[in-house]
């Protein structure tokens, strides 16, 4: 049985001016998977995940989420489909004039068809999830460690029980602790809620942890898509540099042990 | 008695078609709604009333898409139709149920009092939800009330009055510190900054201020030369022009439109430098705001606003010229030629003073307001908001000073 797609990249070209950043770039997601995306810097992880969202357009190509074109997509259409989605943007974009529990209610709020009390049940149900207590309820975002603004940041994406969750370096600025935490709780909602992740990531712990398949950006396209195993053996400069510099191998005596 | 067993008996009853007709009714309503919204079946309740008990069986997905729709929970619970109590005593089976989600399962526990109901029947996945909201710690914890909030409020408003003076009056301080260490060190004062404040504040601000001073001078011409003409007075309307406009109206023009371009832009620039945390990495370098930012602002005003208000007072004093021509058949020369007669120099040495220390006033309000903006989109606004308005006002207070302490000078 080949898995099913929810999302689908083909002949995706990126410029900026003269740069070109992605050529002829293809890439599957499948249900129920989390696939990291690493690339060196400047190899467009953070543009192609835009993409995936919509926030940008490709230069050429076509973006198929849930097998629809977002592109020609309508806006009744679009706005269905920004609902099975969540995004955790890197430094969380909470909106910092509204409290913890008005940020997780923000999603539920604007469908206008739930009532006060239900809405109230869920954002307290999404704050246990993350490991939030109630009495962070009410704290504003500048009060927050950076592990919290993330805890919430993913609360706020889950609000609308997405099928499909973008995660853009979701460990990056997280101390060790914090950082392992907040993996193993990723992980354990990923089991818990069948979702499917696409995560953009540096960290090589995270990676080796979470993932199920990579999607390494170079040379302008995808080179390989695989399970960590595999893309190790895999013979080109980036991916030696990346997973077998001291820094790779380290996480990877982890790995094994 | 076992559930299983009873179970089994009354899902034979269902195949019987024993259900609610008018819950079908519902259901069909339903379902039409739903057609169009992807490949999401409806929620069903299919209810089977038994000789002592009743059965609940689920069916479709119970999930936000589904549920969300206008009216459809109110639908639901009404389609169900018993108090939690007895919600909590009847026969539940969500094994038919295609998809289930957190709304889903909060649904049913709202609907069973928070609690499990006597006989329910889930399969693993589902009973991972409900295991999640049985576990659940307290709800949203009520901010204790707090008594006689008004004085609370009333002082609370004084002492951030207080606090907004002392600040002002810091860094006014600061600022002739700044001042005066400019003096000593004129080289390393910040003249580019200087330079690019008056070329925002000044040249910028040009356009606007030539379109308001004529449109102003033209209306304020007209008005008057329609009075005056009553008292067969008509030459005066130089007199009028050349002093309101020079002493009054030009300045406090001018510096109502620079409090909004220039204050404005001054308070949000710092307000966004407080928020990327650019205002920390400037002390950290040992870069001290008042004299890199703050001086450099107040002093561009400074010197750029006492320009606009010649600039604005040459533009209004022409419009009036031109209105006065039409509406009164005054020539431009014996315009020109009486405006220096009638109005002494000294008004136009207090003119452009005022627009020195307005302009000044303006970048020390923006400054101050911009400076206390707090890291959130919030602050941002009011505190941009907070900063035109004070600053207007200020300017209308010190004119008020200017016209008290200059009543001898020039009329």
């Amino acid at each position: 049985m080949t898995p099913e797609n929810m999302i689908e990249i083909r002949g995706l070209w990126t410029t900026f001016g003269e740069v070109v950043v992605h050529r002829d770039l293809d890439l599957d997601v499948h249900r129920g998977e989390i696939l990291s995306i690493v690339g060196a810097s400047g190899s467009g992880k953070t543009t192609l995940l835009r993409q995936m969202l919509g926030l940008e357009q490709p230069t050429r190509g076509t973006v198929k989420i849930f097998g629809v074109m977002m592109d020609g997509a309508d806006a009744k259409q679009q706005a269905a489909h920004r609902n099975r989605w969540g995004m955790l943007f890197q430094h969380g974009a909470l909106f910092s004039a509204l409290t913890v529990f008005e940020n997780i209610a923000l999603p539920l709020r604007e469908m206008k068809t739930l009532p006060d009390d239900m809405i109230e049940d869920l954002v307290m149900l999404k704050l246990n999830m993350v490991n939030l207590t109630p009495a962070d309820a009410h704290k504003m975002p500048a009060d927050l460690s950076g592990g919290m603004i993330k805890r919430v940041a993913l609360a706020r994406a889950l609000a609308l029980e997405p099928e499909l969750l973008f995660l853009d370096e979701p460990t990056a600025g997280l101390d060790p602790e914090s950082c392992e935490s907040f993996v193993s709780l990723v992980r354990t909602l990923q089991q818990a809620l069948g979702l499917t992740i696409v995560m953009v990531t540096h960290d090589l712990d995270t990676l080796f942890e979470l993932t199920t398949r990579v999607a390494v950006l170079a040379d302008q396209h995808v080179i390989a898509v695989a399970p960590v195993n595999e893309v190790i053996g895999i013979s080109h400069p980036f991916i030696r540099q990346f997973f077998l510099g001291a820094r790779g191998r380290r996480a990877m005596e982890v790995l094994r042990a | 008695m076992v559930g299983g067993d009873r179970i089994g008996r009354v899902f034979l009853a269902m195949m019987a078609c024993q259900t609610d007709p008018e819950s079908r009714l519902q259901l069909a309503s339903i379902r039409g709604m739903l057609k169009s919204s992807m490949q999401h079946a409806a929620p069903q309740i299919e209810c089977v009333s038994g000789n002592r008990e009743m059965l609940f069986s689920l069916r479709g997905d119970w999930v936000v898409q589904t549920l969300a729709v206008s009216g459809r929970i109110l639908a639901l619970q009404a389609q169900v139709g018993l108090d939690h109590d007895a919600c909590a005593a009847a026969s539940w089976d969500l094994t038919g149920i295609d998809r289930l989600d957190h709304l889903g399962a909060q649904f049913f526990w709202n609907l069973w009092g928070r609690r499990r109901p006597a006989r329910l029947v889930l399969d693993a996945r589902q009973e991972a939800f409900f295991d999640r909201l049985q576990h659940l710690g307290g709800g949203l914890p009520i901010p204790a009330k707090q008594h006689f909030l008004w004085i609370a409020a009333l002082g609370s408003s004084l002492f951030n009055f207080v606090d907004h003076v002392v600040g002002f009056v810091r860094l006014l301080g600061q600022l002739l510190l700044d001042i005066l260490r400019l003096v000593r060190h004129p080289l390393r004062g910040p003249w580019t900054e200087i330079s690019a404040g008056i070329f925002h504040a000044g040249t910028q601000a040009m356009g606007i201020t030539a379109l308001v001073g004529l449109l102003i001078g033209v209306v304020l011409s007209y008005l008057s030369s329609q009075q005056l003409r009553l008292f067969g007075a008509d030459i005066y309307i130089v007199n009028i022009l050349g002093l309101s406009i020079i002493r009054e109206l030009g300045p406090l023009l001018a510096a109502i439109l620079v409090a909004g371009r220039s204050g404005s832009a001054i308070t949000a620039q710092l307000g966004v430098m407080r928020v990327t945390e650019e205002l920390d990495a400037l002390l950290v370098m040992g870069i001290p705001h008042g004299f890199r930012l703050i001086l450099p602002r107040v002093l561009s005003l400074g010197l750029a606003m006492p320009l606009v208000v010649v600039w604005t007072d040459a533009m209004a004093l022409l419009g009036g010229m031109l209105s006065a021509k039409t509406s009164l058949g005054l020539s431009y020369s014996f315009f020109l030629e009486t405006l220096p007669n009638v109005v002494k120099p000294g008004n136009i040495w207090l003119g452009v003073g005022k627009g020195a220390v307005f302009g000044m006033l303006i970048g020390l309000t923006a400054c101050h307001f911009g400076l206390r903006i707090q890291p959130n989109t919030t602050s941002l606004g009011e505190g941009t908001t907070a900063s035109v308005v004070t600053a207007i006002t200020i300017v209308i207070l010190a004119d008020a000073v200017f016209a008290i302490v200059f009543k001898g000078v020039g009329i």
